[in-house]
């Protein structure tokens, strides 16, 4: 299976992400970080520990899980329902810039389920996406603010981000159909 | 188009995959009848899937759309308060549609039958029914006729699922874990449907569970759930890391089970110098509704060791986890 990105350029590219977030939001004090469950929570732990180094103060980080929000939730002809887990969002977000974080941009239908969460925790000033590889298909119309890797690819490929705190390793792999 | 649903389908459980958690991730039944029916593994789905659930009762909009366009009806045979609004609250919070049906003020009342009223209830097409009834069995009974899923909200003397998991879920969330715990439950053995549950769930994890109540409200053949009992409520609490006191139903004690109120007070009564013998991290327990100077003392009841409104807050958590779980699972016909 192809790597299409290795931890150093994956550390690279969250820094340039980090450094891009940080210039949007020039005099933005407002700022709070939310990552998706699972990756896109470790990223988001990631991006706020680089922009402490270049605000030089923290930025409130929270985690969502969406799988209540699904849009495929009880349409399952038969199968068990998702895991629900833990979501943390410790701040309130009202009048906050939110950066939402996932991993990988596909359908946009996790970004729909992410938005409708967040927004019965408040009414945020505004969200900012970010993910660190878009690999297209959109299937709502959802459009990422930062991207770490504009990656195109087929329906029958499948990609996958692996980060060091849940997988072991940092890598972005690309995987056809007859491997996964 | 359906080839589309998948792909995103498929993309998306892979959170679940690599969640880690515990070894099952689904219940195999889509009724919740007996605790007697669940494995730990699935008992500890139940809780952890509480846990997250816990976390909606503290945002400003406590709901989430899961359970959008179900419809979840309450059956209630016998009067409640506390099991039928944690239903109700755990339903609206999962944007489930839920009504409930109590047996004062609806054909009942008229005579109908229990299965007569579930038939009519059923022609509207309800996807769960939750049930509470006089008559043990009463949930496995509708579960046999009924194309919804049956959640057993008390049947009789017989079992109590939710408030068993409630209870679970609150020690553990107090003490860690469950394995290894003395637990000791105390009161009126004999007619209690919460005792039941609790022995089970309480033994499927692995707690070392101590019951205590008068001889007369001790069930013959107790000891065969592998439980201690006994009649001294001083070996019950003694080193007890967990105990659960349970209610004396005034309207069954007219003399014959138990001579007076008070002696039973002075006898089995939990007060502060019984707390003490007891673990220092000790819980006091409570399904509720209390009889203050029958079972419990009012000191214990509103001391520091008492989670009992605890475990009413946890019992939406828990309620909201059964009701998202079993919907998930579709009648097999």
């Amino acid at each position: 299976m192809p790597v299409v990105m290795d931890a150093d350029r994956m550390d690279r590219t969250l820094t340039r992400i980090a450094h891009e977030i940080s210039e949007r939001n020039r005099g933005e004090d407002q700022l709070a970080i939310v990552g998706i469950r699972t990756r896109g929570a470790v990223i988001a732990r990631r991006l706020a520990a680089k922009l402490v180094a270049i605000l030089g103060t923290s930025v409130p980080t929270g985690t969502l899980d969406i799988t209540l929000y699904r849009d495929d939730l009880m349409r399952q002809p038969v199968g068990p329902q998702p895991l629900v887990r833990h979501t943390e969002i410790p701040f309130s977000i009202d009048d906050k810039t939110i950066v939402l974080v996932d991993d990988v941009l596909y359908t946009g239908r996790t970004i729909r389920a992410a938005l409708d969460a967040l927004i019965d925790f408040g009414r945020p000033r505004a969200i900012q996406l970010i993910v660190l590889v878009d690999r297209g298909h959109r299937e709502l119309p959802i459009k990422a603010d930062y991207v770490g890797k504009n990656l195109p690819t087929s329906f029958a490929q499948s990609v996958r981000v692996l980060v060091h705190e849940v997988d072991g390793r940092d890598e972005v792999v690309i995987e056809d159909a007859d491997h996964a | 188009m359906s080839g589309t649903a998948d792909t995103q389908r498929a993309t998306l459980s892979t959170d679940a995959v690599d969640a880690g958690r515990g070894a099952v991730t689904t219940l195999r039944s889509r009724h919740l009848l007996s605790i007697a029916d669940l494995s730990a593994d699935e008992i500890t789905l139940i809780f952890d899937t509480a846990d997250a659930m816990k976390e909606i009762g503290s945002r400003p909009i406590k709901k989430v759309p899961a359970l959008r366009g179900k419809t979840v009806v309450n059956l209630f045979y016998e009067p409640s308060t506390r099991t039928r609004t944690s239903f109700e609250i755990a339903e609206k919070r999962l944007s489930a549609d839920s009504l409930s049906v109590t047996a004062t003020g609806s054909s009942v009342a008229k005579g109908e039958t229990l299965l007569d009223t579930a038939r009519n209830l059923e022609a509207m097409a309800p996807d769960m029914i939750v049930v509470r009834h006089t008559a043990s069995g009463a949930a496995h009974q509708l579960a046999r006729v009924c194309r919804a899923g049956i959640i057993n909200a008390g049947d009789g003397s017989h079992e109590h699922p939710t408030q068993a998991l409630l209870d679970g879920f609150t020690i553990r969330a107090r003490r860690g874990r469950i394995r290894g715990l003395k637990v000791a439950i105390v009161g009126d053995l004999m007619h209690s449907r919460v005792l039941r549950s609790n022995i089970l769930l309480l033994q499927a994890l692995g707690a070392d569970v101590w019951v205590c109540g008068p001889s007369t409200l001790m069930p013959a053949g107790i000891d065969r759930f592998g439980v201690h009992a006994t009649t001294v409520l001083d070996d019950a609490v003694d080193g007890a890391d967990v105990i659960m006191m349970l209610r004396i139903q005034r309207e069954r004690m007219h003399g014959y089970f138990v001579p007076s109120l008070r002696e039973y007070f002075t006898i089995f009564g939990l007060t502060m110098a019984h707390v003490r013998r007891a673990s220092p991290e000790v819980i006091i327990m409570h399904p509720g509704p209390m009889n203050r100077g029958v079972e419990i003392a009012s000191e214990v009841a509103d001391g520091p060791c008492s989670v009992v409104l605890e475990q009413v807050a946890n019992g939406v958590a828990v309620r909201m986890a059964v009701l998202y779980l079993l919907a998930g699972n579709p009648a097999q016909v």
